[in-house]
């Protein structure tokens, strides 16, 4: 039953409504309860009567603001829906409901996902079989309550591709009515489907009212980033935002640059550009359109955008005028469009790591610029040589390989073509399929007239990658570590060919990834090429880890169509970053047409909403104000108020976690503060901060370390940053902390922190795992970044930091204490007490002496618990502080004590 | 106060209310200055009053021969006329002064207690001889005799209302009752005329509470008595307000009334109103009737 827009799922509660003027007249008739008031003037009272001998009448707008409630319960009980799914469209029919579920859906996902769910409501209370699919990925699907479906929901993603006419065999039996909420956009596998659809039942199309926006990324003619931006349905004219993203010099991903596009009323695309400098532009990582979210509106920019830096190395002298001679001209021209340059000294340029090194007619290097730059290659460089009148005149690789030449040279190189030689300057042979530049085609007016003339040796053939008509390598390469060494054979100046003159030539260095190619990729370069996943786009334009997706054939990745297997996303080959992006180049949007049989609507109206719980809420509050009213007309109202004001402030949301947190950070830095770790025993714990409270105690009295009262640590929660000790007494039953504790832990052990473990069991076990402490300090301090450790040698800086000791005893008097090995040279000097052990603090101090025990004071400082016998047990406690105080003075000052053997060299020195 | 506890822990309870109330009633007592003593006029006491010349009928023992001897007449030594006044008092300590209508007002009887108390020390101080009608206490002079007033005096009675008790009450002295005045109307006049016909003067102190005064309670509602004796039950408690005041002010009329015939002085104080100015009335009026 609906009346308007609100139909009842229960109509018949709403009879209870008859109800209510009876309710009105029973209210009306029965009076407030008595208040009792104690009145001693009571007797003045006795023997008068009441004027109006009806009951205090509850007054009308209370009763009216009751009788309200009890409606909104009636009515919230009869169920009411409001805007319901119009239900005549469907019969009882099974429901199928398909989804596109594609990047084109995800601009309205949410929208897709309520309409759905009313689609479910609907069909709940129709009690219809409902099947779901999502043709981007799907699954084999089944007929089920529209209930079980409803819970689901929340799990469905938009994919980042298309879906195809592979869902058809994914479709459930039997016939069933189809409602297919499309995303608008025509492709192949639309009619397959819907003809399939009509084949089982009735279709209905719903589409969306809200416009598509889509982006491609173009490669314009200076480099720089341009964009089509299409739309679905052309309509009047719009303005979009697109917005440049990456990361700041500060590594924070931000929005780097802003431009628009303009739409043309009755446009379908139009085109836009970023101006930005090549700096910026080689930050971007993608391109969005702002309010977009959806992956057709991200374009991610890979290595085509960035621009190379190349550091340009030559010998050139003061030869000015010479500028067509000079041995880098050409090679400027060629790479200045794309890349940029660095020139000057090897040593500065390789500080700036390039991509690139690209040396000039250079024979030799100085040892150290030689080293420096065979390390750079080695790490991943390419370096590109070319020959020249210097080279040829030098002995480099002259006998033996140099590391830094792919090829061994023959002296003095040749001239082929000149005055005074035979034969004609060489052309270049076309180039072999294992070559880098296969593909590329030679021009036949090249000619080479001089050139360096390899040794031939036996790799030769194979790092030969061109070659002049006579078969005389022209280009040679070879791997160097991660990075490559390339050798042209001829100069990079006009001298010795016409190559550099050529196209070829910058088509080359294309090749040999030193410049970035202006016209995009060819398809023949990546062939054979296998590209990983590395980032990937999810159908809401985002941007996450591809996990572990397979990878993909270099010419599949430019041409095939986007699916789940080649999503959109960044990949990463040989020597460079390729993106991939939703919209392929060319592609054209446009919008799915349906024929007349089939009904199509839009979802942008109002979704189904459930009346029921704002009614029972409405109810409440009702009821809640009627408190309120009845307490105000009964004279009670003060202690009402006191009562609300208190609901109030509980309601009110306490200081966070975080600020508690922050504040007893705060109280851990304003003064030197020792912590101990909670290990849950409460007894340990206790003795734990009693013991580090006398040795608190014993360096406020005895030394100018003034700690404040010592904290217990729980590691799970609390920061330890701040306490420049931590003492950690190990019990049997301590749990193994979570992996975000040991990051922590670790963290604070690089920091210069100090952990004490204190197995506390000297006095029945050696050092080692025999003892359950043992066992449980080992599973402990598995995961921490703990050195090499060695027994507390004798002249360790622990025993002279601040008492002089040889032993180090807690309660118990073990001399097994562990501390960080020694580094393995340190030698003892004639003459000097001590190793020269200039080092930082050891990260753990491990023993078992529980000094804790032997510290512990109680609150009026006397001793907690004994120490021995008689006064060798006080001696021994004396120790156990002294040794606490080194403890303490050791993490402070670190060496400082160490460095004191320095005293006798310095005075020696000085000549005294 | 149940008979089931023991005398010591009731009288333990009864002395802890005690020292609190001899404190507040010595300051209150400190805060008024004592107007001139003695009565200025020759009399039988201890100080130089006068001398005066002889006259007929005075006995030759009463010439002051010191004073005669240096003149020619004869003149008599007198004395300022010292005598002691006993002051008795009626506090209600009946339930209905068990009252107060917010924690922060004390209770009628609380009140009563420290002004008849304030009044007694003062008296005490004075010289007068002070003594607590309706217990055995006659009057008598010195602060002994006050420390045992005040211990009679925070001993609450059972009955809800009570009237004055005048069967003790010496002729030509002075009374002081400190009540509500609620209890039977009648009563209280029959007994104000018995004393005022032994001669007895006297002040009567209304303590009220201010509820008693304004009666602010609405809807339907049960009044009971402290003492639980008496109930009534109205369904408009607004409507009775203001024949509730009526017969209040009638009440107080009565009583000013009787005060006005018997030559006694009225006042009437509420609970949160300071004590210190019924102090300054009650002093006052005793010492001018005196």
């Amino acid at each position: 039953m609906s009346f308007g827009p609100i139909l009842f799922t229960a109509p018949f509660v709403l009879l209870a409504l008859l109800a209510l003027p009876i309710l009105w007249m029973l209210l009306r008739a029965v009076p407030p309860a008595p208040i009792r008031h104690l009145f001693p003037a009571v007797v003045l009272l006795i023997g008068l009567n009441d004027e109006d001998n009806s009951a205090d009448r509850t007054p009308w707008w209370l009763l009216l603001l009751r009788l309200l409630a009890v409606a909104a319960v009636i009515i919230g009980l009869a169920g009411p829906v409001l805007n319901p799914r119009p239900s005549e469209a469907l019969g009882k029919a099974r429901m199928l409901v398909v989804l596109d579920a594609s990047w084109a859906s995800a601009r309205d996902w949410d929208a897709r996902l309520s309409h759905v769910e009313s689609l479910l409501k609907q069909a709940a209370r129709n009690e219809q079989p409902v099947a779901l699919i999502s043709l981007a990925a799907p699954e084999k699907t089944e007929f089920r309550a529209a209930q079980e479906w409803s819970s689901r929901l929340a799990g469905l993603q938009p994919q980042a591709w298309e879906g195809s006419a592979e869902a058809l065999e994914f479709l459930p039996e039997g016939s069933f009515d189809t409602v297919w909420l499309s995303d608008g956009v025509a492709r192949e596998s639309r009619d397959i489907l819907r003809d399939a659809f009509e084949a089982r039942g009735d279709l209905r199309v719903v589409e969306s009212a809200r416009p598509l926006y889509a982006l491609e990324l173009l490669r314009s003619e200076d480099g720089g980033a341009a964009f089509e931006v299409q739309r679905l349905q052309a309509a009047g004219p719009r303005r979009l935002t697109l917005q440049a993203i990456g990361l700041d010099p500060a590594g924070v991903e931000r929005i780097l640059d802003e431009t628009s596009a303009t739409f043309e009323a009755g446009a379908a695309r139009t085109s836009a550009a970023f101006d930005l400098p090549a700096e910026l532009q080689a930050r971007v990582s993608r391109f969005v359109l702002k309010e977009s979210a959806h992956a057709g509106a991200v374009a991610l920019a890979d290595d085509s955008l960035s621009r190379r830096e190349i550091a340009l190395i030559s010998n050139r002298e003061n030869r000015e005028g010479l500028e067509l001679l000079s041995p880098l001209h050409y090679l400027e021209k060629a790479l200045v469009a794309s890349s940029d340059l660095l020139q000057g000294a090897l040593t500065d340029t390789l500080k700036g790591n390039p991509d690139v090194v690209i040396m000039a007619d250079i024979a030799e290097l100085t040892q150290a610029d030689e080293t420096a730059l065979t390390a750079w290659v080695e790490a991943g460089g390419l370096l590109v040589r070319f020959a020249g009148p210097r080279l040829a005149a030098s002995e480099v690789g002259r006998t033996e390989a140099h590391p830094l030449m792919p090829v061994r040279l023959r002296a003095g190189g040749r001239v082929v073509g000149g005055a005074m030689s035979w034969g004609a300057p060489k052309a270049l042979a076309p180039f072999e399929d294992s070559s880098p530049f296969f593909g590329l085609t030679v021009d036949d007016s090249l000619r080479v007239s001089a050139q360096v003339v390899a040794q031939p040796d036996p790799q030769l053939a194979e790092r030969v990658i061109a070659r002049l008509t006579d078969g005389t390598p022209l280009v040679t390469r070879k791997s160097l570590g991660q990075g490559k060494v390339v050798l042209f054979h001829i100069s990079a100046n006009a001298e010795w060919s016409n190559v550099p003159l050529s196209g070829l030539f910058v088509r080359m260095l294309e090749r040999l990834s030193v410049a970035t190619s202006l016209s995009g990729l060819q398809e023949s370069e990546l062939e054979g090429t296998v590209w990983q996943p590395v980032y990937a786009l999810d159908g809401f334009g985002r941007l996450r880890d591809a996990g572990n997706l397979q990878g993909v054939d270099g010419v599949a990745l430019l041409s095939a169509a986007i699916g789940p297997a080649l999503q959109p996303g960044l990949y990463e080959g040989p020597g460079r970053w390729i993106a991939r992006n939703v919209l392929s180049e060319g592609q054209v949007l446009e919008a799915a047409k349906w024929p007349a049989r089939v009904p199509l609507s839009t979802f942008g109206g109002v979704p189904e909403r459930d009346l029921g719980g704002p009614l029972f809420a409405l109810a409440l509050v009702l009821l809640a104000l009627d408190v309120l009213a009845t307490l105000a007309l009964s004279g009670r109202m003060r202690g009402a108020v006191a009562a609300s004001v208190l609901l109030a402030v509980l309601l009110l949301p306490v200081p966070t976690a975080q600020a508690q947190e922050a504040e007893k950070s705060v109280a851990g830095t304003g003064e030197i503060v020792l912590a101990h770790v909670l290990t849950g025993d409460r007894r340990i714990d206790e003795v734990a901060f009693a013991g580090l409270r006398g040795l608190s105690d014993t360096l406020f009295f005895r030394t100018s370390v003034e700690p404040d009262m010592p904290r217990g640590i729980n590691i799970e929660t609390d920061e330890i940053a701040f306490y420049p000790m931590l003492y950690w007494p190990v019990s049997a039953e301590q749990p193994t902390p979570s992996a975000a504790a040991y990051d922590k832990l670790n963290a604070y052990l690089r920091a210069g922190g100090m952990i004490v473990f204190d197995t506390r069991d000297a006095d029945v076990s050696r050092f080692g795992a025999a003892s359950p402490a043992g066992k449980t300090l080992r599973r402990l301090a598995a995961a921490l970044d703990i050195p090499e450790l060695e027994p507390l040698p004798d002249d360790h800086v622990l025993t002279r930091t601040f008492y002089l000791l040889q032993d180090f005893p807690g309660r118990y008097g073990s001399r097994d204490v562990w501390v960080e090995a020694a580094p393995a040279g340190a030698e003892r000097t004639e003459g000097m007490p001590f190793r020269n052990l200039n080092d930082g603090v050891t990260p753990v101090v491990i023993g078992g002496n529980d000094w804790a025990a032997a510290w512990a004071i109680d609150a009026r400082g006397a001793p907690l618990l004994p120490v021995g016998r008689g006064f060798s047990g006080e001696r021994q406690r004396e120790l156990a502080y002294r040794f606490g105080v080194n403890l303490v003075m050791h993490v402070l000052t670190g060496n400082y004590k160490s460095d004191q053997v320095h005293v006798p060299a310095l005075l020696e020195r000085l000549g005294q | 106060m149940s008979e089931a506890l023991p005398l010591r822990s009731r009288a333990e309870e009864a002395t802890a209310q005690l020292a609190p109330l001899l404190a507040r009633a010595e300051q209150l007592a400190s805060a008024v200055m004592p107007g001139g003593h003695g009565r200025r006029r020759a009399g039988n006491g201890d100080d130089f009053w006068q001398y005066r010349p002889v006259q007929a009928g005075d006995t030759l023992r009463m010439i002051d021969w010191r004073r005669s001897a240096r003149s020619d007449s004869q003149f008599i030594r007198q004395k300022e006329w010292q005598i002691s006044q006993s002051v008795h008092f009626w506090v209600d300590r009946a339930q209905s002064m068990q009252f107060a209508s917010a924690t922060s007002l004390p209770q009628k009887a609380a009140r009563a207690q420290l002004l008849s108390l304030t009044i007694a020390i003062l008296l005490a101080r004075g010289g007068e001889r002070v003594g607590l009608s309706g217990e055995d206490l006659p009057p008598r002079a010195g602060m002994k005799q006050v420390q045992r007033f005040a211990e009679l005096l925070v001993a609450p009675k059972p009955e809800d209302y009570a009237a004055p008790d005048v069967s003790q009450l010496q002729r030509n002295s002075f009374a002081v009752f400190v009540s509500d005045f609620l209890g039977n109307i009648e009563v209280l006049e029959e007994r104000m005329h018995e004393a005022a016909a032994s001669g007895v003067r006297g002040v009567c102190l209304q303590v009220l509470d201010p509820v008693e005064e304004s009666f602010p309670f609405r809807g339907r509602a049960i009044f009971r008595s402290v003492g639980g004796t008496l109930e009534y039950e109205t369904l408009q408690a607004a409507d009775l307000a203001e024949r509730y005041l009526a017969r209040l002010a009638e009440r107080k009329a009565r009583v000013q009334n009787q005060c006005r015939k018997t030559g006694w002085q009225y006042a009437c104080h509420h609970t949160h109103e300071s004590a210190q100015m019924a102090v300054m009335w009650l002093y006052n009026v005793i010492e001018g009737l005196r």
